[in-house]
């Protein structure tokens, strides 16, 4: 009788068995390409470039172990203080694009505009043209002699610069042109925060009598703060990544290209022109560490102004 | 609002538009002047249409092989992110095994480290394997993507479970559910990862331009930037070359742009 059940039972059990059996299987099979990419050239190159970063490495591709050496040699050298110092004003400075996106983002939503695609397809022209184009372009545009800019301004009766050769100017001509590339991309974000927000919110504050500038302040910029969160974490991160740009803007010969070197270009430098392999990787673990700091402060910070629904 | 108050709001949109075009406006009419041309002060506005200057980029660069070498680049890595990302992301949001999630969070890590502690080791591995200046080299590596297989992941977990439920009873196996049934329901977020896809490798730069330094086998980026250094003066043909190279991803662009937009929306409402 008893016996009766449990074969019963396990009759019943036996597909729900093979059921889940080949879940685990087809489960395993269907991770395994990613895993072992991602394994390959993803999780273990940084567990390498760690380990890589206490050693140095000979012309013949012998590494050999120096504990800290690299580590030391990156707070002496005069041209990574340097790098740190521009990798920065550029992070911080790109931050500037933020209240533009918003704007235009803001007016792209505004109720019964029309033309909202064609405008959107505008603005996002500089984020899907390629870097390289992109550089080439404002490059001819920043120049001394026959740049357009330089144009402009002499018809107002301003005496240009050699915008991207000046040492003092160069970094600054970058970000002007990161902030006109990410403008569009960024829209995109906050245009999808502010369809988040309920439309009666502004019904009510119109009947008490709050203005559209008021509603904005009172209504939009606080509903928006995980948005302006979101997107400024991302700005710092790509600004503190910076390299297509400053690369492709500086050729070798400009006199503003060894003072203006943000850290990824100097990395790119080490590693990869002068084969210093170790002391690349210790750039490169060191910038992972400070990335992971400013994201950190900036998660603690939000505490203290993003306001989630 | 009444749309006839809308006129600031397209006056503001429209300054911001022309600031967007001015500068792809003026590459097309410097890549149309002669060289003369385009160093006169005050600048000319109706250039003396030079067409001759995409036949030159054509002619003198290798400019053929490097448009062949992104367009096989792009492609390859965006198929194989899609195959790979979709039924891994398949398996993460449907399937039930052990380690599962444990597994998941290791490879999202990967999202939270920059990409130059990468370099060096992928790097490596591509030297040794002889891959320098071949199109493996610059496809492979490109092929996972810890982003690709999270975005995929959320829309697998947002699709109703009923067609899923029928197809197993019927008795058909994981893969062959998430192949016929689920991979068509999530056609938007394959287009949007696609379009993402397409758009980053065919702007990207310091990977092509580490691991491939032949000309011929130089992507297109990587291949302009070297032409910036070598033909420094000839503006009006490197415009001409950089028109040509960033031409077809604004044609996807301007044909896919809801699921690139879509894709990106998606990133900030996560």
């Amino acid at each position: 009788m008893e016996g009766a059940v449990a074969r019963a039972a396990a009759a019943r059990a036996e597909p729900r068995r093979r059921l889940r059996d080949q879940e685990w299987f087809w489960g395993y099979a269907m991770i395994a390409p990613l895993v072992l990419g991602l394994g390959v050239f993803y999780l273990w190159p940084v567990v390498q470039s760690v380990y890589y970063s206490f050693t140095e490495w000979t012309l013949f591709g012998d590494s050999t172990w120096v504990g800290l050496a690299n580590y030391r040699e990156l707070f002496t050298g005069p041209e990574n203080a340097k790098a740190l110092k521009n990798t920065f004003v550029y992070a911080v400075w790109s931050l500037a694009g933020i209240p533009l996106s918003i704007l235009v983002a803001a007016l792209l939503n505004a109720r019964g505009l029309r033309l909202v695609s064609f405008y959107r397809t505008i603005y996002f022209l500089p984020v899907v043209t390629m870097p390289a184009a992109v550089a080439l372009i404002w490059r001819w545009l920043y120049n001394g002699d026959y740049g357009l800019i330089n144009y402009l301004l002499s018809l107002v009766g301003v005496q240009g610069k050699s915008w991207i050769a000046e040492p003092s100017t160069a970094l600054y001509a970058v970000v002007v042109v990161g902030i006109w590339m990410s403008v569009g991309y960024n829209a995109v974000i906050f245009m999808a925060g502010l369809q988040g927000i309920p439309r009666h919110l502004y019904e009510a504050a119109s009947i008490d009598g709050a203005g559209p500038v008021r509603q904005f302040f009172r209504i939009t910029l606080p509903l928006l703060s995980p948005s302006i969160f979101f997107v400024s974490v991302l700005t710092v991160i790509g600004g503190l990544q910076m390299f297509d740009l400053i690369y492709l803007m500086f050729g070798k010969a400009n006199p503003a290209y060894a003072d203006n070197k943000t850290v990824v270009l100097l990395f790119f430098n080490k590693a990869f022109e002068e084969g210093a392999k170790g002391y690349g990787a210790a750039m490169a673990v060191v910038l992972m560490l400070i990335t992971l700091v400013l994201t950190v402060v900036q998660f603690r910070m939000q505490k203290k102004w993003v306001h989630y629904a | 609002m009444r749309s006839g108050r809308l006129w600031p709001v397209h006056l503001t949109l429209g300054i911001g538009a022309a600031a967007m075009v001015a500068p792809f406006f003026w590459q097309v009419l410097t890549s149309l002047k002669s060289f003369t041309e385009s160093t006169r002060t005050p600048p000319t506005w109706i250039p003396s249409w030079q067409w001759s200057n995409f036949a030159k980029v054509v002619e003198d660069t290798p400019f053929l092989q490097q448009f062949g070498n992104t367009v096989v680049m792009t492609t390859g890595r965006t198929l194989a992110q899609l195959l790979f990302c979709s039924m891994a992301a398949y398996a993460f949001a449907r399937l039930r095994f052990p380690g599962r999630d444990a597994i998941f969070i290791v490879l999202l890590s990967v999202l939270m480290v920059p990409s130059q502690l990468f370099l060096i080791p992928q790097y490596q591995i591509v030297q040794e394997l002889g891959w320098l200046n071949s199109l493996p080299g610059l496809i492979v590596p490109g092929m996972f993507s810890a982003f690709g297989t999270f975005m995929l992941r959320q829309f697998f977990l947002n699709l109703p479970g009923e067609v899923e439920e029928a197809a197993r009873i019927d008795g058909a196996s994981p893969f062959r559910i998430f192949w016929s049934v689920m991979l068509p329901l999530a056609r938007p977020g394959l287009l949007a990862l696609g379009v993402l896809t397409v758009l980053w490798s065919w702007n990207d730069l310091m990977w092509p331009l580490i691991v491939n330094t032949d000309p011929e086998r130089m992507t297109l980026s990587a291949g302009l930037s070297a032409l910036q250094g070598e033909h420094f003066t000839e503006y009006p043909v490197l415009m001409a070359g950089s028109l040509l190279a960033s031409a077809p991803i604004i044609v996807v662009f301007v044909v896919l742009q809801k699921q690139l937009i879509q894709g990106i929306a998606f990133t900030g409402s996560k």
